[in-house]
């Protein structure tokens, strides 16, 4: 008979007492209020999954579910290649390497708001200096009033604001290949594409699948700056998931649709978590596996 | 092919003053077209940084290197269509087995089925015929470094391979197997090839010529028989063989030749103006002699050991008040009778292999 100690449930208590106050029991409220139409705090009526449904019917939120996924794979698609060339074209030793990095690591420790705000006061056409300078040039710029020029502004921002992570990541990933391969590659006569392509794309694998994955659910979630620079706007331009989802449940105090609808974000994003986990997982282990073969 | 002459110095920091600052002394060296050589020398001898040079991954701080008497100093290792396989495998994860040994023909923009043939020889010879289709990071180590071996050898025009210690990552067993392989491919391929090892054996057996390096010094250039019977330079006797060759101190008195107070050869011509001197004598050569034979010393064994086909007896020679003089290993046959530990005997230390050394270099027409 295999021993049984009980004692180790004690040992997981304080864990399970945390992560139910921070966790399960806040979710649980969700819960509770996407099933309930709360009319006020005394009067509330059990509406089953009619939130659910009007939500998924919802035009505001599809919209919402497009710009996000599109400015998701827009974010990925500037700033993995930009942070690849960022870090190829970095200097890998002297006191230049550590200038470098302490500059390009600067924008990472701005908060989100400050960011928000940087970029609000830049993009000015009277006072900022990007807003002024391409109205000199001739451009009608104007994040508050064009949809496409405010979406590509908080494109840029978040191009501005995270691209140096990628690039961080990168650096390492390229300052861990070993000299041997570069000196392998130059006696095999490898062009510098070459290089790249065989060298140090396969071998940088690990770390891009870390900031795809970063970068993607950090973008997915996207709240704060084009809170600060648009508020959302024009019109819808610049409303994001989490934004809609903040003016359903604080702007317009509508608790249930927010609660089902927040269940749902919660769920896509666990589900995105779950799929590029495991892909990673999958890619990761498939060299190893074929070793056996 | 090309016949390499170097004649260069290198030093990693800038403005080298002593010895010390050196990587590689100031040296000459050629590398016949066609040979197989060995750079040998302990870690951190500069045989590598010697390689690089040869490469052209190291530019060499002094002096050139000719190939074929045209100066390639600046040129890179592209440019001196040189090939190397590094100590670790390199290999390229993306690609299979075939294509990893056909990059260095692709990137010279060599014909498809020019490659094809290339690929498919090379693969027999290093016996990853079964495997080319195979994805090559999945593989073992050593089938990886056959890999690198593989693009090492797979270009036919190449100046010279050179092997940076390449069988490090292999299993004995097979160490042996792909050391007969290299030995045979440079039979058939007749290409220069260099090979830096700190393994003796794998030096002798592998290389027509062995460099022995130390301290940034080559100190001799030779062939198995040369290193082993003529040591040009102390160390050369000390780290080649199994044990290394005895040192003992001799005094020059009258033209005699004296070793713990015992005259033990005639001085030649080159020691009459000389008062000491260093003997040396491989404990192959050293034999058990009559008590007061001519060129021998007395001993007391300290040690016996059997190592299987021979057995190796340690023995103290002039050992006197207040000095304990100096050890002196034999290699003797089973056949005779082994003295124990604790036995009085006699060496016999002079023979036609004995070498006599001043200031580490071996005198020539030390005995009359």
């Amino acid at each position: 008979m295999k021993p049984v100690n009980q004692k180790a449930w004690l040992l997981v208590l304080p864990v399970v007492l945390c992560v139910a106050f921070s966790a399960i029991l806040p979710l649980m409220t969700v819960v509770n209020y996407s099933v309930q139409d709360i009319i006020s705090p005394e009067r509330r009526v059990f509406v089953g999954t009619e939130w659910f449904k009007a939500v998924m019917r919802d035009d505001d939120l599809q919209g919402a579910l497009l710009r996000q996924i599109s400015f998701s794979l827009a974010v990925l698609a500037v700033e993995i290649p930009l942070g690849i060339a960022l870090a190829l074209s970095m200097p890998a030793k002297g006191w230049q390497a550590s200038a470098v990095l302490v500059l390009v690591a600067i924008s990472l420790l701005i908060p989100w708001n400050v960011v928000g705000t940087i970029w609000q006061i830049y993009g000015r056409t009277d006072i900022g200096l990007l807003g002024a300078a391409l109205a000199k040039l001739g451009f009608d710029y104007s994040y508050t009033g064009n949809a496409t020029h405010a979406w590509l502004t908080v494109l840029v921002m978040d191009v501005w604001h995270w691209t140096p992570l990628v690039a961080l990541l990168c650096y390492a990933g390229l300052r861990a290949i070993p000299d041997a391969y570069y000196q392998a590659a130059s006696i095999d006569g490898a062009s510098k594409l070459a290089v790249f392509r065989y060298i140090q794309l396969p071998k940088l694998r690990g770390v891009l699948m870390i900031a795809v994955l970063l970068r993607f659910m950090d973008s997915f979630m996207i709240y704060t700056e084009p809170f600060v620079l648009t508020g959302g706007g024009p019109g819808n331009a610049t409303t994001f998931l989490s934004q809609y989802l903040t003016q359903k449940a604080v702007g317009q105090f509508d608790l249930g649709p927010a609660a089902a609808f927040s269940l749902i974000y919660f769920l896509i994003i666990l589900l995105l978590c779950f799929i590029l986990y495991n892909w990673m997982q999958r890619v990761g282990t498939q060299d190893k596996e074929s070793g056996h073969g | 092919m090309a016949r390499i002459e170097l004649d260069l110095a290198h030093a990693y920091k800038p403005n080298p003053r002593r010895d010390e600052d050196y990587a590689l002394l100031p040296l000459k060296m050629t590398f016949e077209n066609g040979g197989a050589y060995a750079l040998l020398g302990p870690s951190g001898c500069g045989k590598t940084t010697l390689l690089n040079i040869v490469s052209g991954l190291v530019r060499p701080s002094q002096g050139k290197v000719l190939f074929d008497g045209v100066d390639v100093t600046a040129r890179t290792p592209q440019q001196r269509n040189i090939a190397q396989v590094f100590q670790f495998p390199v290999i390229y994860d993306t690609m299979t087995v075939a294509e990893n040994l056909a990059f260095p023909l692709r990137n010279r923009g060599v014909p498809a089925d020019r490659i094809a043939s290339r690929v498919g020889r090379v693969a027999e010879m290093l016996e990853l015929s079964g495997q080319l289709d195979r994805r090559a990071a999945g593989l073992a180590a050593d089938a990886k470094q056959k890999i690198s071996l593989g693009r090492g050898l797979v270009r036919e025009d190449v100046s010279a391979v050179l092997f940076d210690e390449p069988l490090t990552v292999i299993d004995p067993h097979l160490k042996w197997q792909l050391r007969r392989k290299l030995k045979q491919i440079h039979h058939e391929l007749k290409l220069t090839l260099i090979y830096v090892t700190h393994d003796q054996v794998e030096a002798l057996t592998f290389a027509e010529q062995v460099v022995v390096m130390t301290r940034g010094r080559a100190v001799q250039i030779g062939s198995a028989s040369d290193l082993f019977e003529r040591p040009q330079h102390t160390f050369v006797g000390h780290f080649i063989g199994s044990p290394g060759m005895n040192f003992l101190r001799a005094t020059v008195v009258d033209r005699e030749i004296e070793v713990a107070g015992r005259r033990v050869a005639a001085a030649g011509a080159a020691l009459f103006a000389v008062d000491a001197c260093t003997l040396g004598v491989r404990p192959e050569y050293v034999t058990l002699a009559d008590v007061g034979a001519a060129g021998a010393v007395p001993a007391v064994v300290t040690q016996a050991q059997d190592i299987g086909t021979y057995w190796l007896v340690t023995g103290r020679v002039g050992a006197v008040n207040g000095d304990d003089g100096a050890l002196v290993r034999a290699r003797l046959a089973p056949n005779q009778a082994i003295p124990k530990a604790g036995d009085a005997v006699w060496f016999g230390i002079v023979g036609p292999h004995t070498c006599y050394y001043r200031d580490e270099q071996r005198i020539e027409g030390a005995v009359a």
